[in-house]
């Protein structure tokens, strides 16, 4: 690629397979979590709720603080996942753990408003033509819920792809490893003549941003119509 | 078939305290709203659970607290055909029909798809989604769709309330050839005493969570103390028989050997139909009437009496083509001198009788 510079290039790679890898991760505990918010009442819905919502509304330096407590080297778990040969600190799994933890909440949110959408009364019909619930849920409620899923997929990558402050702070800004493009983007607007590569980095970043945005509205306007009728 | 059905439990203010046996065909559970009706048929379906009871059809239990039995809604083999018809929105006709069939047991599958496509009317909506069809069409794909899942008891909560008129009157129908051509036993919940009238083998009536009465359908209908007096609801049942089509646009028909005329019935000659005849719509006389644009009258005695909460009162009446209700006032009643006995003629308009109460046997 002629137009990206090589250090560039690594970043952008960098950044999709880390946002790839939190999306694709983050998607079977987010519609887990979803449905059992939208759906199940347990004791210490609030709490979890809260919980899933942190990262939103924490400072994100404070989320990849407390990353690097529990998943460093010395960390909680961090000492504990190394000796069975998982490692996050200072890896691209790491930037893609920090990516995930973000993304979660606005991806929860997107199912969970999504699978509230479903009438329950068809779940119901679905239970009285002879499916069990397993069947209920793979047959009705995950069709009807594919809109919600996708969006809240779109939405999470995009947020992984933007992500900066709690993966600097957990895995730091190694190129190659841990320096995804917006790391990247202000690593070079710490060195003089940086700008060009910063600039064209930018331009990736609202291309990506942009394309997700509108893939999820199209996918949202074709479910939309398919269920619509015609 | 039978069903046994035996129910308690408390839902907000309502106590239901249901019992009854009810012999094949189709039973239908009739009374007025928050009588506790929909709470029966879904603790039947599985989707309601009672706090006490047992239910069976055909000797096969489909719950009973007392033996801690319970089978969850998608083990009990039963169709149900709701009031808004719940089809899946992202499947089409052809798939929301066969969706049942697909968890049915094959020895379970008795009724083809062609079959259920032919007698529903609905071949050529099998590609639409349910989003393209209209109210009518969903009941009829609805109605379909219960009967391909194999049901060994199909449930109907009203099925028709959610249309108007004249798609009531084209859903109807459907229910009587579902009656008719297939064998499957049905429970029927509704309020509307023409749906009773149209289809009903036998009728449970229910009041405040309590059946009231029981037995077929033309007993309960022109009994006086069940039906409310004061709604437009009470109504009698006859039976009768197709005897000829006239030019003039009326069909002649036997009950009992009375003559009858009504607007034209799409039905030839020799067949049977039941007439649901309203009892706001009868009027009647102690001499036989001369000189009246009425056409059917019917010559009869007073069986019984109810008085009502307001100026009316219910009579009924035994006539050759069988027991009528008549709605009259109290005053009416007063100076015609109407007791138990008294001989009295009834007279009922021929355009009186809405399509909608007109029905095969």
């Amino acid at each position: 690629m002629g137009w990206l510079g090589a250090e560039e290039w690594q970043a952008v790679a960098l950044s999709l397979r880390v946002s790839l890898w939190a999306t694709l991760v983050a998607l079977p505990l987010g519609l887990f979590t979803a449905h059992a918010l939208a759906r199940w009442q347990f004791p210490g819905k609030q709490l979890v709720n809260g919980l899933v919502h942190l990262p939103l509304i924490l400072p994100p330096v404070v989320t990849g603080y407390l990353l690097l407590l529990t998943f460093g080297t010395s960390g909680a778990l961090g000492g504990a996942l190394e000796n069975i040969g998982i490692v996050f600190a200072f890896r691209w799994t790491g930037a893609a753990l920090a990516a995930g933890v973000m993304a979660f909440p606005l991806m929860v949110r997107a199912m969970r408003l999504s699978i509230e959408a479903v009438d329950p009364k068809l779940e119901e019909a679905a239970a009285t033509l002879g499916a069990s619930r397993p069947w209920v849920f793979v047959t009705v409620t995950l069709p009807l819920i594919l809109p919600g899923i996708l969006a809240g997929a779109i939405l999470a990558f995009a947020k992984a792809m933007g992500e900066f402050g709690a993966t600097i702070t957990f895995v730091s800004n190694i190129p190659g490893e841990t320096q995804t493009l917006p790391s990247a983007v202000y690593a070079f607007l710490q060195v003089p003549g940086g700008e060009g590569p910063a600039l064209r980095l930018v331009v990736v970043s609202v291309v990506i941003a942009m394309g997700a945005l509108l893939a999820s509205e199209a996918v949202a306007r074709r479910a939309a119509a398919r269920v619509g009728g015609a | 078939m039978t069903l046994s059905v035996e129910i308690g439990h408390a839902v907000g203010a309502l106590r239901l305290d249901v019992a009854f046996e009810a012999p094949p065909g189709v039973t239908v559970l009739f009374g007025s709203s928050g009588s506790g009706k929909t709470s029966v048929v879904n603790a039947v379906a599985g989707l309601l659970r009672p706090d006490r009871g047992r239910v069976s059809v055909n000797g096969w239990e489909l719950f009973d607290t007392e033996a801690r039995r319970w089978l969850p809604p998608h083990r009990r083999r039963l169709g149900y055909i709701f009031q808004e018809g719940r089809l899946f929105p992202h499947l089409t006709v052809r798939q929301n029909l066969v969706y049942g069939r697909w968890f049915a047991p094959t020895r379970e599958r008795r009724e083809s798809l062609e079959k259920v496509v032919e007698v529903m009317g609905i071949g050529q909506l099998l590609p639409r989604r349910p989003g393209a069809l209209s109210g009518g069409e969903k009941q009829r794909v609805a109605i379909g769709r219960a009967l391909l899942a194999g049901p060994r008891l199909l449930l109907a909560d009203e099925p028709l309330a959610a249309l108007d008129e004249a798609r009531k009157a084209e859903i109807l129908p459907f229910f009587e050839r579902l009656r008719d051509a297939f064998e499957v036993p049905i429970l029927y919940v509704t309020h509307s005493a023409a749906e009773v009238a149209r289809l009903a083998t036998t009728v449970v009536v229910l009041e405040g969570g309590r059946v009231v009465r029981q037995g077929a359908a033309d007993e309960v209908l022109s009994d006086p103390a069940v039906m409310p007096t004061g709604v437009r609801a009470a109504g009698a049942l006859l039976v009768a028989r197709v005897v000829r089509h006239h030019a003039d646009g009326l069909t002649e028909l036997d009950a009992g050997g009375v003559p009858m005329f009504l607007p034209h019935i799409d039905r030839e000659a020799g067949h049977e139909v039941r007439l649901r005849i309203a009892a706001h719509e009868v009027i009647l006389s102690r001499e036989a009437p001369q000189g009246l644009s009425a056409l059917n009258i019917l010559p009869g005695r007073v069986a019984a009496m109810r008085e009502g909460a307001g100026p009316g009162m219910l009579i009924s009446l035994d006539t050759a083509a069988g027991t009528l209700l008549a709605r009259v006032t109290r005053r009416s009643a007063e100076a015609l001198a109407l007791v138990p006995g008294a001989r009295c003629h009834a007279v009922i308009k021929t355009v009186a009788i809405a399509p909608l109460d007109v029905g095969g046997v």
